[in-house]
C-alpha cells in the first residue's frame, strides 16, 4: 500500500510519505474507510507547492492505532473525482481545498463555500451570496436566524425550512469568525505566540488546542514531555470537559425552561473553573500548557485543595442530577428530540460526544491515547439512542467519570521534574499530526516544516467541523422550538471552525 | 416539589454580597505593577506576544496585554501582576500602567457623555456582538449575570433585540466577515447609546491585530465609552467596570 503508518504526535520526513497519482491515491484511501467503521479521516487538506497543490490524507484506524498518511499532487486545471460522492465524511474537507485552492470536483454533490478564508480562490464568493438551499413551496416558510443569536454566543447563520412548526431542513452558514488563525501560525515567529494562538482557537478548549499544539510542537523538536507535564495537560483537559459539561447542562435547563436545574448546574461549575484559577491564574485555563516546560507546576497543596473541592461539589451535582433526570417534564422534552441514528452519524463521520451518542466508539483517549491516558484506562461513554436525552446523560455520566480520573490523578502527585530547556527548531522537511480528545471531541493538529525548520503548514481541525452536520440533520421533522435544545446539547464552536 | 426545596436549601445563598470588594481565590493575573528595577529593557520587551510592553519608562498597556504572565515569571522583580480585577476605563491612557505606579484604573468622570448616567444610570440593557471573539469574553460575561456575580440585580441585562438594548458590547478582534453585521446591529440600537469593548481582542485586536481576516474599521467612526480588559475579562472586571461607568456609587 502507498502510505506511511505512524502513531499518534509522530514526526515523519515529508519524503518519507509515498506519493502517489490522484487516482491511485482515491482509490487506496477509498478502500481504507469504506467499511471500516474503525477508521476514519483525521484530516484532508491541501497546500500550495509552486503551481501545483499537494494533498495530504491522514485516515486514522481506532483498533491499530495507527495513521495512515498518504499524498498525491493535483493541479488546478484538472477536474477530480471525489470522495464525497462515495464517502460523506469528505464531504467537508473538500469543500475546503475547494474554497481554498480551486480545485473542482465533478462529482461533488455539495461544493459550497466552507468559512469564506481571507485568502480564498475565488473572492467573488462572499457572506452575502451564500448559495442557500431552496425548495419551491406554497405551503413552506423560510426562517433565518443570525448572525447575532439571541443570547451571548458566537455568530452563524441558521437556515430553516419549515412546513409550519416542523423543520424539513437546516443549513448553517459559517465563517463569520474566521481570524485567518491559520496564517498567524506562520507568522508570528515566537514560540509563546503561537502557544497563546492555539489557547484562542476555541476559548472553551485552552487545554485541548492547547496540549495538541504542544505535542505538535515538542514531537517536531524531538522532546518528551516530562512526568509532571503529561500530569498536568490530563488534568487540566479533565476539570475542563467538567466545566463545559456543567455549563451546558446549565444550558439545556435554561432551554427547557427549568430554572432551578439552571441555576445550580450554572453555580456547580463555579468552584472548577475557579480552582483552575487557583492553580494557573486564569479560569479558563489560558496558560497552563506550554510546549516544553510547566508554567504552573501541580502541587500536593493543590491536589489537598482540589480534593476538598471535590468533596464539597460531588454531592450537590449528584443531587442536581438525580433530580433532572427523575423529572418527567425534562425527560419528556430530552427523549427522541433532535435524533440522529448510528448510520448518519458514521456516514457523516461524527466524533467524540456526537459519534458515542449513537453507539459510534470514537475516543482518542483509548484509540490513541497520549499524556496519561493510557494509565487511566480510559473506557468511553457510550448511549445509543442519539438524541437530546442522550447527549445529557453523556454529559452527566462524563462529568462523573472526570472526577474519578481526577481523584486517581491526585492521588499520587508527580514531582517537578521537568527544568525549563530551551527547545531546539523543529526538525526540518518534516511532518507532525496530533490528536487529541477535548471535551467536544477529536482535535487534530498537523505541521509541516521547511528545509530550515520553520513552519511551513498548520492545520487545525475542532471537532465541530465534522459535527456542524450532525445538528443540522439532528433537528429534521423537530418543532422549531426544539432548536434551542437540539444546539445546545451539541454546544459546538463557531471559531474552532472557522479559525 | 419537596427535592426542589431540599436543594435549594442545600444549594444555600451563591451570590457575592458585595463585587466591590470581593476577593478573587488564588492567583489571578490583575492590575500590574512596575517597580523601578533596573531590568534588560530589550529583552523584556522582546517576551511580550503582542508588544504590550514598551521602554524607557517600563509601560504595559492593559488594552493590548494577554495577561500570559510571561513577563511576571521571567522578571518577577520587575513586574507583578495583583489580583486588582478592577480594570475597565473609559480613558485609553488609563489603560497604560507605567513603572512606579500603583494607582485604581478608574473611568474618567469628566469623559463620561452626560445622557449616560441620566439616561442609563438606573437599567441598562445591552446587546453583544461576538465578532470573532474565541468563546471566552463570551463564557464570561453570561458568567456575570449567573447567580453568583448577579449582574442583573443591578439592572444591567444582556437583551435579545438591538431595538431593545442601549448599547452593544463588542468581543473579538472584529472579522472582516463580521464586520457588516456588527454595522447594522450598532445602526438599529436606538440612540443614545453605549459602545463597550471587552477583551484584548475587541480592545486592540491581540494576537488577531494584524491579520488580514480583521475589519477594525468600525472603531475608527465611533467613540468608545468602555474598555473592559482582560483574556478572557473577569466578571467581576465587567460588573464594576460597567457599573464605575453608568453611576457613582
Amino acid at each position: 500500500m502507498n502510505y506511511i503508518s505512524i502513531e499518534n504526535s509522530q514526526t515523519i520526513l515529508l519524503c518519507d510519505i509515498p506519493e502517489s497519482n490522484y487516482e491511485s491515491f482515491y482509490d487506496m484511501n477509498l478502500e481504507l474507510v469504506k467499511g471500516h467503521v474503525e477508521r476514519h479521516c483525521v484530516n484532508y487538506f491541501g497546500y500550495q507547492s509552486g503551481n501545483n497543490i499537494n494533498l495530504i490524507c491522514c485516515i486514522a484506524d481506532d483498533a491499530t492505532h495507527r495513521i495512515f498518511i498518504s499524498t498525491c499532487l493535483v493541479n488546478k486545471a484538472h477536474e477530480l473525482e471525489s470522495f464525497s460522492n462515495k464517502l460523506l465524511c469528505f464531504e467537508k474537507f473538500e469543500r475546503e481545498i475547494h474554497e481554498n485552492f480551486g480545485i473542482n470536483f465533478t462529482d461533488h454533490p455539495w461544493l459550497k463555500p466552507v468559512r469564506y478564508a481571507f485568502n480564498r480562490d475565488d473572492m467573488s464568493q462572499t457572506m452575502d451570496n451564500y448559495p442557500f438551499y431552496s425548495i419551491d413551496s406554497e405551503e413552506l416558510h423560510e426562517v433565518g436566524v443570525g448572525p447575532i443569536h439571541a443570547g451571548i454566543i458566537e455568530p452563524g447563520h441558521f437556515r430553516f425550512i419549515c412546513n409550519g412548526e416542523q423543520i424539513l431542513h437546516l443549513e448553517i452558514q459559517l465563517g463569520y469568525q474566521h481570524r485567518g488563525i491559520e496564517q498567524l501560525f506562520i507568522e508570528k515567529k515566537k514560540l509563546l505566540q503561537r502557544a497563546i494562538l492555539a489557547e484562542d482557537i476555541a476559548g472553551d478548549t485552552v487545554a485541548g488546542h492547547g496540549t495538541a499544539f504542544a505535542h505538535v510542537w515538542e514531537s517536531l523538536c524531538g522532546v518528551e514531555a516530562s512526568a509532571d507535564i503529561k500530569f498536568a495537560r490530563t488534568l487540566a483537559q479533565e476539570l475542563e470537559r467538567m466545566a463545559v459539561h456543567l455549563s451546558d447542562l446549565s444550558g439545556g435547563c435554561t432551554d427547557i425552561a427549568y430554572q432551578l436545574g439552571s441555576s445550580v448546574f450554572g453555580r456547580l461549575r463555579t468552584p472548577i473553573i475557579n480552582f483552575l484559577q487557583e492553580w494557573c491564574g486564569s479560569r479558563l485555563a489560558k496558560g497552563l500548557v506550554r510546549p516544553g516546560r510547566n508554567p504552573f507546576p501541580f502541587t500536593p497543596a493543590l491536589a489537598e485543595r482540589l480534593s476538598q473541592v471535590l468533596d464539597v461539589f460531588e454531592p450537590d451535582f449528584n443531587e442536581m442530577a438525580e433530580k433532572l433526570f427523575k423529572l418527567s417534564s425534562a425527560l419528556s422534552r430530552f427523549e427522541h428530540t433532535g435524533k440522529v441514528s448510528n448510520a448518519d452519524a458514521t456516514a457523516i463521520g461524527a466524533v467524540g460526544m456526537a459519534a458515542r451518542m449513537t453507539n459510534l466508539n470514537r475516543d482518542i483517549r483509548t484509540s490513541h491515547p497520549y499524556a496519561l491516558y493510557p494509565e487511566l484506562n480510559h473506557e468511553p461513554i457510550l448511549k445509543r439512542h442519539g438524541d437530546v436525552y442522550s447527549r445529557v446523560q453523556i454529559r452527566k455520566e462524563e462529568v462523573s467519570q472526570s472526577i474519578g480520573y481526577i481523584r486517581k490523578l491526585i492521588a499520587s502527585v508527580p514531582a517537578q521534574t521537568s527544568t525549563e530547556k530551551l527547545l531546539a527548531t523543529p526538525a526540518p522537511n518534516s511532518f507532525c499530526l496530533s490528536l487529541v480528545e477535548g471535551w467536544r471531541g477529536e482535535i487534530c493538529h498537523c505541521a509541516l516544516t521547511d528545509e530550515e525548520g520553520e513552519l511551513m503548514l498548520y492545520k487545525i481541525k475542532d471537532p465541530s467541523f465534522h459535527n456542524w452536520l450532525v445538528l443540522a440533520l439532528s433537528v429534521r421533522n423537530n418543532e422549531i422550538s426544539d432548536f434551542p435544545i437540539c444546539n445546545k446539547s451539541f454546544n459546538l464552536s463557531y471559531s474552532g471552525h472557522d479559525l | 416539589m419537596l427535592d426542589n426545596l431540599k436543594i435549594v436549601f442545600h444549594q444555600g445563598k451563591q451570590f457575592i454580597p458585595n463585587v466591590q470588594t470581593a476577593v478573587v481565590p488564588g492567583i489571578f493575573r490583575g492590575r500590574p505593577i512596575i517597580s523601578r528595577e533596573k531590568v534588560d529593557e530589550d529583552d523584556l520587551i522582546a517576551i511580550c506576544p503582542t508588544e504590550a510592553i514598551t521602554g524607557n519608562p517600563v509601560a504595559i498597556h492593559l488594552g493590548k496585554c494577554t495577561f500570559c504572565g510571561e513577563c511576571a515569571m521571567r522578571y518577577p522583580e520587575k513586574i507583578t501582576f495583583t489580583k486588582d480585577y478592577k480594570l475597565a476605563s473609559n480613558d485609553p491612557e488609563r489603560l497604560v500602567i507605567r513603572e512606579g505606579e500603583d494607582n485604581p484604573i478608574e473611568v474618567n468622570p469628566d469623559l463620561v457623555r452626560k445622557e449616560i448616567h441620566r439616561v442609563l444610570g438606573r437599567s441598562l440593557k445591552l446587546r453583544q456582538i461576538s465578532a470573532g471573539g474565541d468563546n471566552s469574553c463570551e463564557m464570561e460575561l453570561n458568567a456575570a449575570n449567573n447567580v453568583q456575580f448577579d449582574m442583573s440585580r443591578f439592572g444591567i441585562d444582556f437583551v435579545a433585540s438591538p431595538r431593545h438594548a442601549d448599547g452593544i458590547v463588542i468581543t473579538g478582534p472584529i472579522t472582516k466577515n463580521m464586520a457588516r453585521a456588527v454595522q447594522i446591529c450598532h445602526d438599529a440600537t436606538p440612540d443614545p447609546k453605549i459602545i463597550v469593548l471587552v477583551g484584548t481582542d475587541a480592545i486592540s485586536g491581540g494576537m488577531f491585530g494584524d491579520s488580514p481576516a480583521i475589519d477594525r474599521s468600525f472603531l475608527t467612526k465611533y467613540p468608545v465609552d468602555l474598555y473592559i480588559p482582560g483574556n478572557p475579562a473577569h466578571p467581576l472586571t465587567i460588573v464594576n467596570g460597567l457599573l464605575d461607568l453608568t453611576r457613582k456609587l
